[in-house]
């Protein structure tokens, strides 16, 4: 009796699903699948991408076109093994028309891997890795934050201006770590600088006492690091603690001070950063979008939130471009391809690797804001080594 | 062309890897100062295990709770000691409360049961922490009565709260020694450590006993967050981290060991610290690779019974 009763049970639930997904069919919705951290360590800027993106919809939502937007919101936990099978699930299960995420570079490999060629268009709210837009373009993958190189390049030079001659580099062992790093020894060493030593640590240790101290031993003339989040946030104390900081100056990519600067405290003034945005970036559209986003979330948006915007201005004008028609990808990517996004950092295009060609400014922190110092460089586009587009 | 001068400031003498003797005696304070927090950490972990049998793997969340409370009581009171014993207080209660309504179910089950519960309830704990604090990175501020910092090269120097931070475990540790060894307390849980079910059947009340031990170990972690959290910072996923460092302590040490906590927690320390600096890429490695070794040659761990 018990065995008939289960066989019942099933085949009603399975009818009512198989009615649920017919009538998802039904509505031409377009259907947006989300990849973001929501749990643990890059909770925060997850969560902050997420909610730059959603107020873009909101935004454009109920537009003159008929079709609804449907978003799956899928936890990536910044997980890189997890990231193939929640892709292949947006993908094949969900029949997603964008995917937006991720914020880790790790998960975002394993995301494009799947998803590149395919039938979708995947627009990456942050995660920086170069060979998103670099050896692993594709037409169907999209970028509305950085390359690894872009924040980090213009530091070189910065630093060469400033006169330091010897550099201690340090970050952690991870495709956006190491790649920064590369990318100020590219223009610092072309200007005759000296990389006194290279650390990469485990990531995501932030056990970096021994680290600073070994930076206090050698005396380099600055120091160069790419942390972000949590270890930012103690890499700067530790830094502090140690008596380095107005001993030896502290450089970093902007990362070391996004969404840090409260935990950091005192310990970060004077730190100089370079990144595509600062806080009181003096763009009309910038002043605006803050009170946005603040009316909407009740704390200020930061650099994350930003590039997640950015993401969803991108899928959304595409769409009204195509007047809600998105069936045809290839002709998604090539509206989205000419878009130029109007976005807090400044206008931008994208570059033919679809990685965002964009202003890269200096940054000092000063009374706990990023204030910005200067230009550091103009309309920086990402070389896209690798890239066969 | 361009020849690049450079010039050391800091006239010492290179060991090898230009490990100078300055370096090499802030390296040992560090590994010291770092390990002796990863004891007051692993003992509370061991205690709990040697006493009652139960390994209680959402231990790093309570690590967790401890930093996060401090972190939420500073912003309200702005005094670093009060935000301290309140936050402690509140584990306490935590302690006797989780071991009352969850953990004195797992008496008679078996280790896969124990697995579920505590890993559930690390799910659980992050969670609120979600829900409580948010997700983005906290500080909390050096306490200004010790944040200064003692001069040691003409470069660097050494914070004061850190050297305060390690004469705290050593108190704790001290204090840990004397209840174990010296009071009627510390026989019951040496009792118990030897032989659980004889200690029950000798008519003492194992349950009183189990609260209050599960509650010191609970306390042993939430303040080593307290003492950490002017040090690290604050942010999803770090009891989980400490957890991990914790678990190789207490093998290589022994599990249920007091000492063997001691004694695994300083090898941690120093070899993390030092192989930090020698071997960058490979330090994280060297801590298992040393757990393994240890686990080849003496399985039971350094100072098992």
């Amino acid at each position: 009796m018990n065995k008939l009763k289960i066989y019942f049970v099933t085949i009603v639930l399975g009818f009512f699903m198989s009615m649920a997904s017919n009538a998802a069919l039904a509505s031409s919705e377009i259907k947006i699948g989300v990849m973001q951290p929501l749990s643990g360590l890059y909770a925060g800027p997850g969560r902050s991408g997420l909610d730059g993106f959603l107020l873009a919809l909101k935004g454009y939502a109920n537009n003159s076109h008929q079709n609804s937007i449907d978003v799956i919101t899928l936890d990536t936990e910044a997980k890189p093994a997890r990231a193939p099978e929640l892709a292949t699930s947006l993908l094949i299960q969900h029949n997603a028309d964008f995917i937006f995420g991720p914020a880790h570079s790790g998960v975002a490999m394993g995301m494009i891997k799947v998803l590149r060629g395919k039938d979708t268009v995947m627009v990456i709210p942050n995660a920086g890795a170069a060979a998103a837009t670099g050896s692993l373009c594709a037409p169907n993958i999209f970028r509305t934050s950085f390359s690894s190189w872009q924040p980090s390049y213009p530091m070189g030079k910065v630093a060469l201006d400033k006169g330091y001659k010897d550099v201690y580099l340090i970050s952690w062992n991870y495709g956006m770590g190491r790649e920064s790093l590369e990318a100020f020894e590219e223009s610092f060493e072309a200007g005759g600088g000296n990389v006194v030593k290279k650390v990469l640590i485990p990531f995501p240790s932030t056990n970096f006492q021994p680290y600073i101290s070994d930076i206090a031993a050698q005396d380099p003339d600055a120091v160069f690091v790419f942390f972000a989040g949590g270890g930012a946030t103690k890499f700067v104390k530790d830094y502090d603690a140690m008596g380095l900081r107005g001993k030896i100056p502290l450089l970093g990519s902007g990362f070391l001070t996004e969404g840090t600067l409260e935990a950091q405290g005192e310990a970060a003034e004077g730190v100089l950063t370079t990144l595509h945005y600062a806080e009181q970036l003096d763009v009309p559209k910038n002043l605006e979008f803050r009170e946005t986003f603040h009316a909407e979330y009740g704390h200020y948006p930061d650099i994350y939130a930003v590039q997640g915007y950015d993401a969803g201005q991108a899928i959304i004008n595409t769409i009204n471009l195509l007047n809600g028609d998105v069936s045809d990808k290839q002709a998604v990517i090539d509206t989205m391809e000419k878009l130029t996004i109007n976005s807090p950092r400044g206008d931008f295009t994208f570059s033919r690797a679809h990685n965002p060609i964009q202003n890269i400014y200096l940054r000092e922190v000063k009374d706990g804001v990023n204030v910005v110092k200067s230009l550091a460089a103009e309309a920086l586009e990402d070389p896209a080594r690798g890239c066969q587009l | 062309m361009q020849t690049i001068l450079r010039t050391p400031k800091s006239a010492a003498i290179s060991l090898g890897n230009s490990m100078t003797t300055e370096l090499f005696f802030v390296q040992l304070i560090n590994g010291i100062q770092y390990g002796l927090l990863l004891f007051l950490i692993a003992s509370g972990l061991t205690l709990v295990f040697g006493v009652m049998g139960i390994l209680n793997l959402a231990h790093g969340s309570m690590y967790m709770v401890g930093a996060y409370l401090v972190w939420y009581f500073f912003g309200v009171t702005g005094s670093f000691t009060v935000s301290a014993v309140l936050s402690a207080l509140i584990a306490l209660a935590l302690g006797i409360l989780i071991e009352r309504v969850l953990i004195q179910r797992l008496y008679n089950r078996n280790h896969l049961d124990q697995v579920l519960l505590t890993i559930g309830m690390i799910f659980v704990f992050n969670s609120l922490q979600s829900i409580l604090f948010g997700n983005d990175p906290y500080g909390v501020a050096v306490p200004d009565a010790l944040s200064g910092s003692i001069p040691f090269t003409d470069n660097s120097s050494y914070p004061i709260y850190r050297i305060f931070a390690a004469l705290i475990c050593v108190a704790i540790a001290g204090l840990l020694y004397y209840v174990v060894s010296h009071t009627r307390l510390g026989m019951l849980i040496r009792a118990g450590e030897s032989n659980r079910e004889m200690v029950e059947a000798l008519g003492v009340n194992i349950k009183v006993l189990y609260t209050t031990v599960f509650a010191l170990g609970v306390m042993l972690a939430a303040g080593s967050g307290i003492i950490a959290s002017p040090m690290s910072s604050i942010v999803p996923g770090m009891g989980e981290s400490v957890l991990i460092t914790c678990f190789v302590v207490v093998v290589i040490g022994g599990l249920g060991s007091i000492k063997g906590a001691f004694v695994g927690a300083l090898l941690v320390g120093l070899v993390s610290t030092f192989s930090a600096v020698l071997l960058p890429s490979i330090s994280n490695m060297i801590i298992y690779i040393s757990m393994i070794l240890v686990l080849l040659v003496k399985p039971q761990g350094l100072c098992a019974k």
